[in-house]
């Protein structure tokens, strides 16, 4: 029980720090490959034209995807305004009302949606949306997303509801306020920056999502000028133009993968800094 | 505490003058599920006085004080018998709102919990504003007016727009009570409302129980002895869900009926 105990002792832990600092950075690796290759690839297609030019006709060099970035940003205009209020209010819900065994099934249903294959979402919505409209439109493709974003938002809302310490709910009932009042004005103002990072990072999901879009959005060279046109999305365009056999598309696709990074990375970056403030305030 | 010396000038007088009655409470019991933690209490509460519920931990102050404003209904299980009246209505009445009890008779907690997301103005008039008061006038008037009645005033009437949870302890906590105080109730419920404070903010809180009873009626809650003699005008002793004994604070401290309630105000058991 002495001295070379001791050293095996320490040899264990220095062995147990050595691997989880490599898994550390084996979480860490994927995002600069990522990144690099991005970057080395897709940068130098990044110009002015990428990003103000519809695409070019087969054969033809230049162009860009500026209705893949627009269509991308209404998709998720779509979406927000179907997922965040049912999202949020849902959440309300589970932390504000509701019984415990309904809560239960509500947060398994949750929970189970979360993971179903976004494929599987497209055809739902290929079959409740797009067979009904007869044909591919926007709509659907927001309102694929939208689904999607329901119960990421209707979670996270939950769980920050239920971080906000109950002397504020018992502190504005003592004062006779009417419950709803209570919850919408103290309760989930008190929680508002941690609903907002939920909502952010939902929207970081789905900006991503191709394979629901194939089925639904379905993409489009052209702008969409209505709703009920298929339109075009930056995953959608940038998986036309990867399988493509023509090397402009492959320098196209690797932009497109470069801006719809740049997109989720700063979505998380403003995470980070509402998340920020709000640790500070608490202090 | 440093409190003892300076507050002993003002000690609370004989009860004389007490003869209205604020709260009449009759045969109070209080379950919550299977648990019965309150037993057939009945009581009346002088109006602008302090009464003091004194009693060692689990004993059922709180949820007393809770049911004198239906706060005890936010636990699902609760369930109650008796009545209550304040100042001769019924609390529990068919169709009588929670809400409305709660507006007259008003609640400080232990923790003070001002609103950090709303300055300290937007914390004295929350209670106003979410009940349908708009005029701006109004509210700035009833805001130094609470402000005032909570002995704060002269420390917070140049940063009104400060964040709430700008204040130290002391200050939230009498921030809480202006915020009481805004929605002008009958009756103010303290649960502990200085145990989680220094002895210089306690004994502000003191001078301030003894100034505001003035004009209210004050149910203290309170685990400090010194605390119940010094301020409270009468003091009900429960243990295990019942009223020991309940008569004038000079005499729970000096000659109690029962041989129970000296044990535990001398500190022998409790």
């Amino acid at each position: 029980m002495t001295a070379p105990n001791h050293h095996w002792r320490k040899f264990k832990n220095a062995l147990m720090q050595a691997v989880t600092l490599m898994c550390a950075i084996l979480v860490v690796a994927p995002l600069v490959l990522v990144f690099y290759h991005l970057v080395k690839q897709g940068f130098s297609s990044m110009n002015w034209a990428f990003f103000t030019q519809l695409p070019k006709p087969v054969g033809e060099t230049g162009g860009g995807m500026a209705n893949a970035i627009v269509g991308t940003f209404i998709l998720l205009g779509q979406a927000a305004v179907l997922g965040v209020p049912i999202g949020v209010l849902g959440g309300v819900f589970l932390s504000e009302y509701g019984s415990s065994r309904l809560n239960w099934w509500v947060r398994f249903a949750a929970d189970v949606l979360n993971g179903v294959p976004s494929i599987t979402w497209g055809m739902v919505v290929y079959a409740l949306v797009v067979v009904p409209m007869k044909g591919f439109s926007a709509l659907a493709g927001g309102i694929v997303l939208g689904m999607m974003m329901i119960p990421l938002v209707m979670r996270t809302t939950e769980e920050v509801l239920q971080l906000v310490p109950n002397g504020y709910r018992e502190a504005a009932l003592a004062l006779g306020i009417a419950k709803w009042r209570a919850i919408v004005q103290i309760v989930v103002r008190t929680a508002l920056k941690g609903i907002v990072t939920g909502v952010l990072l939902a929207l970081a999901r789905v900006a991503g999502e191709t394979a629901p879009l194939l089925f639904t959005a379905f993409g489009n060279h052209f702008w969409t000028h209505k709703l009920t046109d298929p339109i075009a999305a930056m995953p959608l365009q940038i998986f036309a133009y990867a399988i493509s056999p023509y090397d402009d598309w492959h320098r196209q696709a690797w932009a497109g993968a470069l801006a719809l990074l740049l997109l989720v990375l700063f979505i998380n970056a403003g995470v980070r800094v509402l998340t920020r403030d709000r640790l500070q305030r608490n202090a | 505490m440093a409190a003892t010396a300076t507050n002993s000038m003002t000690a609370p007088t004989p009860p004389t003058a007490a003869n209205v009655t604020a709260l009449t409470v009759r045969n109070l019991s209080v379950f919550f599920g299977e648990n019965h933690v309150l037993k057939d209490v009945s009581l009346d509460i002088a109006a602008r006085a302090v009464t003091a519920i004194i009693g060692p931990s689990g004993c059922g102050k709180s949820t007393f004080l809770r049911a004198l404003n239906r706060m005890h209904e936010l636990v699902p299980e609760a369930r109650m018998t008796g009545e209550i009246r304040l100042f001769g209505d019924d609390i529990y009445a068919p169709g009588i709102e929670p809400v409305v009890v709660r507006r007259r008779v008003g609640m400080v907690f232990q923790k003070s919990n001002p609103f950090p997301t709303m300055s300290i103005t937007d914390n004295v008039t929350v209670g106003l504003r979410l009940n349908g008061l708009r005029d701006r006038k109004l509210l700035a008037a009833r805001t130094e007016q609470s402000l005032r009645m909570a002995a704060l005033w002269d420390e917070v009437k140049d940063r009104l727009n400060a964040p709430a949870i700008s204040l130290s302890g002391g200050q939230q906590q009498r921030l809480c009570i202006a915020r009481a105080l805004a929605v002008q109730p009958e009756v103010l419920l303290m649960d502990e409302p200085a145990s989680a404070l220094d002895p210089l903010a306690t004994s502000k809180i003191e001078d301030l129980i003894l100034e505001l009873k003035k004009d209210y009626t004050i149910v203290i809650v309170t685990h400090n002895m010194q605390q119940a003699a010094r301020m409270s005008d009468f003091t009900a002793f429960l243990y295990l869900g019942e009223l020991v004994e309940f008569d004038a604070t000079r005499k729970i401290f000096t000659s109690p009926a029962k041989k129970q309630t000296e044990d535990y105000v001398t500190g022998r058991f409790g």
